[in-house]
């Protein structure tokens, strides 16, 4: 038994490290570093180096132009760009569609959209949720119907994650009514310019833009947009959800939050003395630490299995039920670390370009906002019940 | 990065496992508790023969000089059982001080003593006053002629009435909390002056309160040098709460797999209870809780040994600190989930759920460790924000 990296792993994080720290623009990591919010011209500045050094899409095959990263190698990646202060590479295009459209999509289609997907040319968003389908996808209502070589859309999508800057949106939308709900559904394509298209904001409790309803009225689609074979959307699906899940348990980011956490606290003041000298909030750092090693250690256990060809399955539900309940833990913590000066809501501040008067400390103004804003984890991506669900059924056997 | 085991580590493992079917059963554990105090010479001759006593000895006393994680697949193996026979107080804790600090001639009379099983040792350092404290030891030892004079009293020495011979703690100078002025003496519980009343432990236990009336022992029954006994009570703490929680896993693990298949045959309202969503949920954190108490067990193990003390410290404590909540939550929840039938004393649930109870008070319980790791809690990444003072409406 031995919890270090391999020599060769050794390398390839010095490697890593040394490419971050001379590429990952410091203005960007600022904003990571200091909860600052991203603007898309970050996201794809950032995703842009990446493609440049060849590492936009280390899950692709090779010949698509991927790598042939093994799993730890791509948790080390992930863990040292987090650490640093990158932004997430945004999974919609690279984690999502493209491995779909690379094992389902047709010739055009991967001639055509994985280089933009690699280059950035497009921003993809996902449209999978509905008013009335969220855990239970399948209930899903939007309709396709084909007349002659387009797909007419109608129907609304919704919580799609930064739609506002998307160029292109992948879509489930039913084809076919009666039989199974599963058996009609078709997996589309779908150009945000399209007329027909709109794209309406949802405020969410932080005061926060992420999440969009899309509409959908008599849009046309192309035919080749269809990927796969007409109502067969939901294998694509499924293999879309359990294909990309590296990274899942954001070990790295959570590591580089506990050291923001850790500042804040040594910074804010209690009882004449620094706050992470208090006891009852250093028992409380001390307690999600202590969970975070144990998620490092239980997330490199599954790596090491992946290594060894054996693909972690539902066991990934846990690792996203406890990176979650961390991310959110830290949230608070550092919230509660700042007092009242958390109640200060002035989102002009934590944008970057904010040169006016400021309300206290300047790491505290974005604090309450992520908190709320992070309620979302164990909410999106399957929620934590559902993860639970998965995990009674395909591992207890209940 | 490899979790796996090595062949050796592998064989040990199965061969320990398929020994204990056989002769450590729920229902023979229930006769030694019965019958035999706690304390069944049959089972402590199968470990000698096993060769598990012998297991961390070092090679040249006749010891097969294993590793925590040999260590870690002995006691996960235990805990799954049960075992009640000191293997903690003499493969861990007395093997390692008398390999650590014993003198030459300790080594070799006593080591393939305890490789053999034909010697037993209890560890004998809690008193009243210390709770968990390896450095508040109250018991004093002084010269006198030549010899060693012990007097105090020690507290739940965990199977004191059955050994042979005490490892105990004792004041040799300095105030009562001080870590420098601890010595470490071997006591023949037959010498004049040491009395002991021994009790059963809620575990199936024994243990006993040792007080010592001015005991006089020989220059020779000092265990390394004087005063300095400090980092070696640590160190061998951090084996044991390593060990323990390797035990515990074993609990746990016993306790999951019981309580797995409690719900997929008890029936309630025409179907296996398994089937209700709420009973699902708990069962799914009852196993979380297992898997991280497992990556903590393992991280302690590697770590232990590790010539960091600050690494090492951190390991420990954060295994000690998490298992003791995982095992709280696990054992509690396989009562509730096996409903009045958890309650019993007849099922094994309850049996694991008080051993692991009592593990989270061995060697400091969850509090003592979060202390001892959140002690070094401190780290900074930003420079400091500068704000500014004067009024004005902002927005």
């Amino acid at each position: 038994m031995d919890l270090n990296y391999t020599p060769e792993e050794q390398a390839f994080r010095d490697e890593v490290r040394a490419f971050v720290r001379a590429d990952l623009p410091q203005d960007i990591s600022r904003k990571v570093l200091e909860h600052k919010e991203l603007g898309k011209e970050d996201y794809v500045r950032w995703q842009k180096i990446l493609h440049q050094r060849g590492w936009m899409a280390p899950g692709w095959p090779v010949e698509y132009g991927g790598l042939a990263w093994t799993p730890v190698q791509r948790h080390i990646f992930d863990e040292e760009c987090a650490e640093a202060g990158a932004p997430r590479v945004l999974p919609f295009g690279v984690n999502m569609v493209g491995p779909v459209i690379i094992a389902f999509g047709s010739p055009w289609q991967k001639q055509h959209y994985l280089p933009r997907i690699l280059s950035s040319e497009d921003w993809w968003c996902q449209g999978y949720s509905e008013p009335g389908a969220g855990s239970d996808l399948a209930s899903l209502k939007t309709r396709a119907e084909r007349q002659a070589d387009h797909y007419i859309v109608n129907g609304q999508k919704t919580w799609t994650t930064l739609a506002q800057h998307a160029d292109m949106i992948f879509c489930l939308v039913r084809t076919a009514s009666g039989g199974k709900r599963q058996e009609g559904i078709s997996f589309l394509l779908i150009d945000m310019r399209t007329p027909g298209v709109t794209v309406r904001p949802i405020i969410t409790l932080d005061g926060g833009h992420e999440v969009n309803e899309v509409w959908f009225d008599n849009v046309k689609v192309p035919v080749e947009n269809l990927v796969g074979e007409e109502n067969r959307g939901w294998t694509y699906a499924k293999f879309l959800l359990s294909h990309e899940r590296s990274g899942i348990a954001g070990v790295g980011a959570s590591k580089r939050e506990l050291k923001a956490l850790k500042y804040i606290a040594s910074q804010e003041v209690q009882g004449g003395r620094p706050l992470i000298e208090d006891t009852r909030f250093r028992d409380k750092i001390a307690r999600v630490e202590i969970d975070l090693m144990a998620l490092e250690i239980t997330n490199l256990r599954m790596l090491a299995a992946e290594e060894e060809g054996k693909p972690p399955g539902a066991q990934v539900s846990m690792l996203k039920i406890k990176g979650t309940e961390i991310q959110q833990a830290l949230t608070e913590l550092m919230m509660e670390a700042v007092g009242p000066y958390a109640l200060p809501y002035l989102p002009a501040q934590w944008s970057d370009h904010w040169l006016g008067e400021r309300v206290g400390p300047d790491y505290a103004a974005p604090l309450a906002a992520r908190y709320f804003n992070f309620r979302k984890t164990s909410i999106y991506g399957g929620s934590n019940e559902i993860q639970r669900n998965i995990i009674a059924q395909h591992i207890l056997g209940l | 990065m490899d979790f796996n085991y090595t062949e050796e580590q592998q064989l040990l493992k199965d061969s320990l496992e398929k020994f204990l079917a056989k002769n450590y059963g729920f229902e023979q554990r229930r006769d030694i508790l019965a019958n035999h105090a706690g304390f069944s010479p049959t089972a402590w001759e199968g470990f000698s023969s096993m060769g598990l006593l012998a297991l961390p000895v070092p090679e040249e006393f006749g010891g097969f000089g294993g590793n925590a994680v040999d260590l870690m697949i002995v006691m996960e193996a235990f805990g799954r059982s049960l075992v009640l026979e000191p293997y903690l107080a003499n493969a861990v804790l007395a093997a390692g001080a008398i390999a650590l600090a014993g003198s030459a001639a300790q080594r070799q009379i006593l080591l393939p003593r305890i490789a053999d099983g034909s010697m037993k040792f209890a560890f004998a350092h809690t008193e009243p006053g210390s709770r968990f404290d390896l450095h508040r030891v109250e018991t004093t030892a002084r010269q006198e002629g030549g010899m060693w004079v012990i007097s105090g009293g020690k507290s739940v020495v965990i199977h004191g009435a059955i050994a042979d011979l005490l490892i105990v703690t004792a004041r040799t100078s300095g105030a009562t909390d001080a870590k420098s002025g601890i010595s470490l003496f071997f006591v023949n519980p037959a010498e004049e002056g040491v009395a002991g009343r021994d009790y059963p432990t809620y575990d199936g236990m024994r243990a006993a309160e040792v007080t010592f009336d001015n005991v006089t022992i020989s220059p020779e029954s000092l265990i390394g040098s004087i005063d300095s006994a400090y980092p070696l009570l640590e160190l061998l703490a951090d084996r044991a709460v390593a060990a323990l929680c390797a035990e515990a896993v074993g609990c746990m693990g016993a306790l999951t797999d019981l309580t797995l298949a409690y719900l997929k045959t008890r029936e309630q309202f025409g179907v296996p209870i398994g089937r209700f969503q709420a009973l699902q949920h708990r069962m799914v954190d009852m196993l979380m809780h297992y898997e991280n108490a497992r990556s903590m067990a393992m991280l302690a193990a590697v770590k232990v040994d590790s010539s960091d003390y600050a690494e090492r410290r951190r390991a420990v404590s954060a295994a000690k600190e998490l298992i003791g909540r995982a095992g709280r939550f696990v054992g509690q929840q396989a009562i509730q989930l096996h409903g009045g039938m958890g309650m019993t004393d007849e099922l094994a649930v309850g049996h694991y759920v008080k051993r692991l109870t009592a593990i989270d008070t061995a060697f400091g319980n969850s509090d003592h460790h979060l202390e001892r790791f959140a002690a070094e809690v401190r780290e900074t990444i930003l420079e400091p924000a500068q704000p500014k003072k004067k009024w004005k409406q902002l927005v």
